[in-house]
Parts: structure tokens; sequence; C-alpha cells
């Protein structure tokens, strides 16, 4: 008698399967998905969204030095 | 102060704040509601075995994976902008803000998709009985999403459980629960949830009505309808009912809102709704030029007073008495803006001299100036508007609108559904055509009526992004306005092109129509 894969075997081979028998249109999606997924993660994140207080401070004590100073002296 | 902040940085931030959350909000309604309507239906396909119900299901299903697709992960976009353009704001809020969007990231986004991969990938793979279970777990998990993103919106609306450390300019939460289940947070929840409920059964509804019109699916679009209608129904009246309960949260914490919903120059008791109204571009008042006075308005009374404190005769106050103060409905007096203002620059200050005193490790002053902030930081926000008290007061038009186009659709869903129900009974629908070219206009009505609701809970707060302690002009960072407009305008042609993608694919699914026999 066969052994019965495991769980983890199971659980990617139904990913497998039903990518595999995917329709037209779900694959249209996925496409699409992924095209977004790049154009958000890859440029945008990377390149025009940084985070200003990550990238510009050191520490999370200047961080707040910054915002106290943002915030009592907004000019 | 105001003119000390770059404007136009201040302006470019929101209108890219705007345009992803709308945009994201096109596809969020549909999702939570369609998520429930596909589950129903499974599950009288799981009772009656009937194939019918199984194509009917798998239609459908069709329809939320591809809205669910083209939504999916614009609300992260939201994410990014906090870091760059929002870095004071991100600060400030930290931890509470955090929290719950780091759940909703984990636990929620989590669930649902791995429960919509069952849903799509294992009809034939996993038992019925297992696969209804994941249909409903996607349903719950969206919904799971939506109420951390909401509790945190709630917390901006209404500030509760938490503490501001003045050493770290960061509000650090001191009671999970007081935020999650504060009453601004519940009654927003569940009025967002059950008009996106509205919203997917209007689609529901209009998408069948026209394969009625066609004369196509006949079956497949009777039942739709049924089913569409009657979830339909429930949702709108809790939505109707929330709207009462967020009535009350607003017209407590945000009550230059609630006036601005209503047009309010000068407040009263037995405070009316306006059923029908126009505002002239006259203000009232020229101390005043915010409040527009009315073209001509017909009020029901007492309404408001009603909704807002559960007493017909309770003093609703207006514009003119926020800003010049009131003793509110309770006894409470409420101060003039101006004087909040002050308490405000006092509370501005003592964080200012707090943070000299820590560095020069004077402890005494340190206390005298903790104590100082810790009396005036519920006005801290005010300090900003000392030279321009008037700059509290939001967009009323807009406000004013978008509130009446929401409330008067609302209405129309109701009347809607209940027609569609009435004509099912009779058997009747294939022959009111009329009834169902209605149905299919509605369908951009819904999402109309969507996107007011979010711009009266968000334009109506402004100038605050935390309510009374935090204006948007405050919350911004440092960044060129220049820099936001590239990034803006890139939004507005990936999010048309995806736009333009989604409705092709839709469209064209609509038109190929169920698979008759659920096979």
């Amino acid at each position: 008698m066969d052994k019965k894969p495991n769980i983890g075997a199971r659980i990617v081979n139904f990913y497998i399967d039903g990518f595999k028998n995917m329709g037209k249109t779900g694959k249209q999606l996925w496409l699409l998905i992924l095209i977004k997924l790049f154009i958000m993660f890859a440029i945008w994140r990377l390149v025009f969204f940084p985070n200003v207080l990550k990238t510009d401070f050191d520490s999370d004590e200047e961080r707040s030095e910054h915002v106290i100073e943002q915030l009592t002296n907004p000019e | 102060m105001i003119e000390q902040f770059d404007s136009s940085a201040v302006d470019w931030s929101r209108a890219q704040f705007a345009l992803t959350a709308m945009y994201h909000w096109i596809f969020v309604p549909l999702t939570l509601g369609l998520a429930f309507i596909i589950a129903f239906m499974e599950t009288i396909y799981y009772k009656t075995k009937n194939p019918e119900w199984k194509s009917i299901t798998k239609f459908w299903m069709t329809i939320f994976g591809i809205n669910f697709a083209i939504g999916v992960a614009t609300g992260i976009i939201l994410e990014f902008q906090f870091g760059t353009n929002w870095s004071s704001y991100s600060w400030f809020v930290g931890d509470i803000f955090g929290a719950p969007l780091a759940i909703e990231g984990i636990m929620a986004f989590f669930m649902e998709s791995t429960f919509i991969a069952i849903m799509f990938f294992g009809w034939n793979k996993v038992s019925p009985k297992f696969h209804l279970t994941a249909t409903w777990l996607t349903a719950l998990g969206a919904n799971l999403s939506a109420l951390w993103i909401l509790v945190a919106n709630g917390w901006m609306q209404a500030p509760v459980g938490m503490k501001f450390n003045p050493e770290t300019a960061r509000n650090e939460m001191e009671s999970f629960w007081d935020i999650v289940l504060s009453p601004t947070a519940v009654h927003k929840f569940i009025h967002t949830i059950t008009s996106s409920y509205t919203l997917a059964a209007v689609v529901v509804v209009g998408i069948s009505a026209w394969y009625l019109l066609k004369g196509r699916h006949l079956l497949m679009a009777k039942r739709s309808i049924v089913v569409g209608s009657v979830f339909g129904l429930l949702s709108i009246l809790f939505t109707i009912l929330s709207g009462d309960g967020s009535a009350t949260a607003v017209a407590k914490h945000q009550p230059m809102k609630l006036a601005a919903m209503e047009g309010y120059y000068e407040g009263s008791t037995n405070a009316g709704v306006i059923a029908i109204g126009a505002l002239s571009s006259d203000p009232v008042d020229p101390k005043y030029p915010e409040v527009n006075d009315f073209l001509f308005k017909a009020e029901i009374p007492g309404i408001i007073s009603f909704l807002a404190f559960n007493d017909f005769d309770a003093f609703v106050p207006g514009v003119k008495d926020i800003m010049e103060g009131y003793t509110d409905h309770e006894g409470n007096v409420v101060l003039p803006v101006k004087e909040r203002a002050e308490r405000g620059l006092i509370a501005r200050n003592a964080l200012k001299d707090f943070t000299k005193a820590k560095k020069e490790g004077n402890e005494e002053a340190m206390a005298t100036n903790l104590k100082l902030l810790e009396e005036n930081y519920e006005h801290f926000g005010y300090s900003y508007f000392i030279d321009n008290p008037n700059g509290i007061i939001p967009n009323i038009p807009i406000t004013f609108y978008s509130f009446h186009i929401m409330v008067i659709l609302g209405f129309w869903f109701l009347l809607l559904f209940l027609l569609f129900l009435w004509m099912a009974s009779k058997n009747k629908l294939t022959n009111s055509r009329l009834l169902l070219r209605l149905g299919i206009i509605t369908i951009p009505l819904a999402y109309v009526a969507s996107q007011a609701g979010w711009v009266v809970a968000e334009l109506g707060r402004q100038p605050w992004v935390v309510q009374d302690l935090m204006p948007t002009m405050a919350a911004v960072s440092k960044v060129s306005a220049s820099s936001i407009q590239i990034t803006f305008w890139m939004f507005v042609v990936v999010f048309t092109a995806l736009l333009i993608a989604e409705l092709k694919i839709l469209f064209k699914q609509i038109h190929i129509g169920p698979k008759e026999g659920g096979h």
C-alpha cells in the first residue's frame, strides 16, 4: 500500500495543483497581482517611499528629539 | 502658526492619501459583503445538494476573486505614506496605531489568504463541509481585517486608552481594551461593515437584474436577487441603526463634525435633521466665512437631538457655539476655541521646556512642566490655531452634501430591496423592467454612498488627524511638495490602469455568466 504524503507535502501539492489547473482569468489576475506587487515593493517602496525617521536618524532618541522639535517649533 | 507649515506639502500629502484610500475603498466593501453572500449561497448548496446553487456560488466566487485580486495590497500603499509623508504622525501615535495594524496583518490577512486558497482550489479536493468552513472563515477573516483598521481609525477620531510620554513624544497604550471597545470604534466598525454588506447586496441584485433584462441565466438571477435582497435589507437596517450609534459618538467627541454634517451655524435644542436643503455661497456671519447660509431647507425637528443624545430637547451646538464656548446637554462647560488654543499653547511650551529641562538635568523644572503639560494636554492640538481659530472649522459644504447624499441613498437602497423582494414574492421579477433597470443604475450609486460616508468621516473631522491633539498640518514630514506630486500622479496612472483592467475582466466574466449545473 502506498504511503500517504505528510501534511506539509499535501499542502504544497494542493497549491501546485490549484495553480496548475487555474483558468485563463485566474492566470490573468495573478499576472496583474504580480505586476502590482512589483511596482509597489520594488519601485514605490524602495525608490519613492523611504521611512524618513528610520533613514534620517540612527536612534529612537534622535527620532523623539526630531519630532518634539517639529511639534514645538513648527517653522 | 498655520502659515509656518508648508501648506502645499500638507495639501498634496492629503490628496495622495485620499486618492489611495478612496481607491482602496472601491474594492474593500465588495470583498467584505460578497464573502458573506457567497457563504450563505454555499450553505444553501451544502444543505440542498442542488447543483444550481453550486453554480451560483461559483459564479459569485469568481466575481469575488476578481475584486479581491485587484484590491489586494492596495492598502499597504497607505502604510508607505505613513512612513514618508506622515512621519511626525506615525511617531506620535506609534504603538497605538501600530498594534491594531500589526494584528490585522498577522492574524486576519493570513487567515483570509489561507482560506481563500481552499475556496478556489479546494472544490473537489476537500470535503464539502471543510470547503464550506473555509468559505465562512474567509468572510470572517476579511471582516476581522476591517475590524483592526477601523479600531485604529476610531482611536484617531476619539483618542482613548493612552498616555502621552513627553520623553519620547509618543502616545503610549495604557488599555488595549479601552481602544478596541471604544464606542467610536465599535459604531464605526458596525456602520462600515453593514454598509459594505449593503453595497455588495446592491452589486449582486444589480448584476442579476442585468441577466433578467437580457433573458439569460434566469434561475440563477432570480435566486441571487432573493439572497441579495434579504441580505441587503437586513444590512441596510443595521446600517441605519448603527448610524444612530455613530451620531451619538460624533456628538460626544466631534461636535464640530456634527455641526458641519447638518450645516448648523447656531445650536439649538430640538435640533432637526435637514431632509432637503441647499447651501448658498454667502456666509451666515462675516465673522465665520466658512459657514454657508441656506438657500432653502426642509427640516424634521428633534431628530438630531434624539439621535445624538436620546433626548428631543437636548442642545446640539452649532459652529458659533463651538467657537465661542457653550454648555453642553449634561451641563459641562465647553471652552471657546481661543481659550483652548491658549491652553494648548501652554501644553506645547511645557513640552518644549520639559525637553530643555531634561537635557539640563533640571528635575524640578521637568516636574513643573510635566504637570502643566498633563493639565493642558487635551487642548494640545489647538495651540496651532492660536492665530487663526477659524482653522478648526472643516469644509462645511462638502461634509454637508456628502452626509446627505449618503443618507438619501441609504433610504433608496432600503426601498429598492423591499421592491425587489415584493416583486420576487409575486414572481413578477422578469416583467418589472423599470425595477430591473433601477437595480443596475443603483450599482454605481452604492459606491457613491460608500465613498461619501468616508468623506463625511474624514473631511468632517478636519483639521484633526488625531482629534484635538494633532492637526493634519503638524502630522506631515518635512518632504517637498514636488516629490509628493510625482508619486501622486504615478498613483493616478497605475490605479487607473488597474481599474480599467479589473473592469474589463469583470465585465467579461459577467458577460460569460455562470457555468450551468455547477461544473
